[in-house]
């Protein structure tokens, strides 16, 4: 039997490697992606606590997380397809419209 | 050391290579492809702790459908590698230290409060009364999300669509 603390360490850290890429990755594809990675370690977590409590409460809500990341993967890319086409370019540098 | 364990071991450590080669890849389709890989392992991470609904949803929606519509734009697009800029001051003096901070914080918590947590067994059925709890208790905020859904999709369509 996997103790659950190892389940919610694993998560741990895919949200943290998750959040280095939202930091560090200049393509705004990828930035998404590093997004969608928090994300699947959010809702492991959320398996594992409903497993540990054993309730089914935490499944009902990884499958409104996942119904989520799919309206925000299709509304964002879009933005993505927008913006590349009036910048030209996909590096998050390039848009800076709204900076000091 | 059991079978699960090692099962565990094994997947735990496809997951982190994954998302570690996501980051270090240059090019977006790279990065996909390795987001597949994580998603796959967590996949059998939720096999492994009975889960298996959300292991069927985790693969038909999330490496089928999302995946595709994230290589499908890649495409699209023609993106090519990253280009190597110079970070923001902030990021490259603050990010490191608090990622660490951030990782440490969730470790801490991690290794004091899940000390009692032990599986409990898994109720027969578990996919019925899955269902059943989605659509009884949880019947308001599922109708819901087939509005947002159309919300997404209206909007993806007019964000994308060609001005005339």
């Amino acid at each position: 039997m996997v103790p659950i603390s190892y389940y919610s360490t694993l998560s741990a850290v895919l949200f943290g490697l998750g959040v280095i890429g939202f930091v560090f990755k200049r393509n705004i594809i990828t930035i998404f992606m590093a997004i969608e990675l928090m994300l699947n370690a959010v809702n492991l977590a959320f398996v594992a606590f409903s497993r540990a409590l054993g309730q089914l409460q935490g499944q009902v809500f990884v499958f409104f997380v996942i119904v989520v990341a799919a309206a925000e993967a299709a509304v964002g890319l879009g933005i993505v397809i927008l913006i590349a086409r009036n910048r030209q370019s996909l590096n998050v540098e390039r848009v800076n419209l709204l900076k000091l | 050391m059991t079978a699960q364990m090692a099962i565990f071991l094994v997947l735990a450590a496809v997951a982190i290579a994954g998302a570690i080669n996501l980051i270090l890849q240059r090019h977006p389709i790279h990065s996909a492809l390795s987001l597949v890989v994580v998603m796959a392992a967590l996949a059998g991470l939720y096999l492994l702790l009975d889960a298996e609904f959300v292991a069927a949803i985790q693969i038909i929606v999330y490496a089928g459908a999302i995946m595709v519509l994230f290589i499908f734009v890649i495409m699209l697009l023609n993106a090519g590698v990253e280009e190597r800029t110079n970070m923001s001051h902030i990021a490259s003096y603050a990010g490191i230290p608090l990622a660490a901070l951030l990782l440490l914080e969730l470790a801490y918590r991690v290794a004091r409060a899940s000390a009692p947590l032990v599986a409990q067994p898994t109720p027969e059925g578990a996919t019925r009364q899955l269902s059943l709890l989605l659509f009884r208790n949880f019947a308001f905020p599922f109708e819901l999300t087939s509005i947002l859904i159309l919300i997404g999709m209206v909007g993806a369509l007019v964000l994308a669509k060609r001005d005339e």
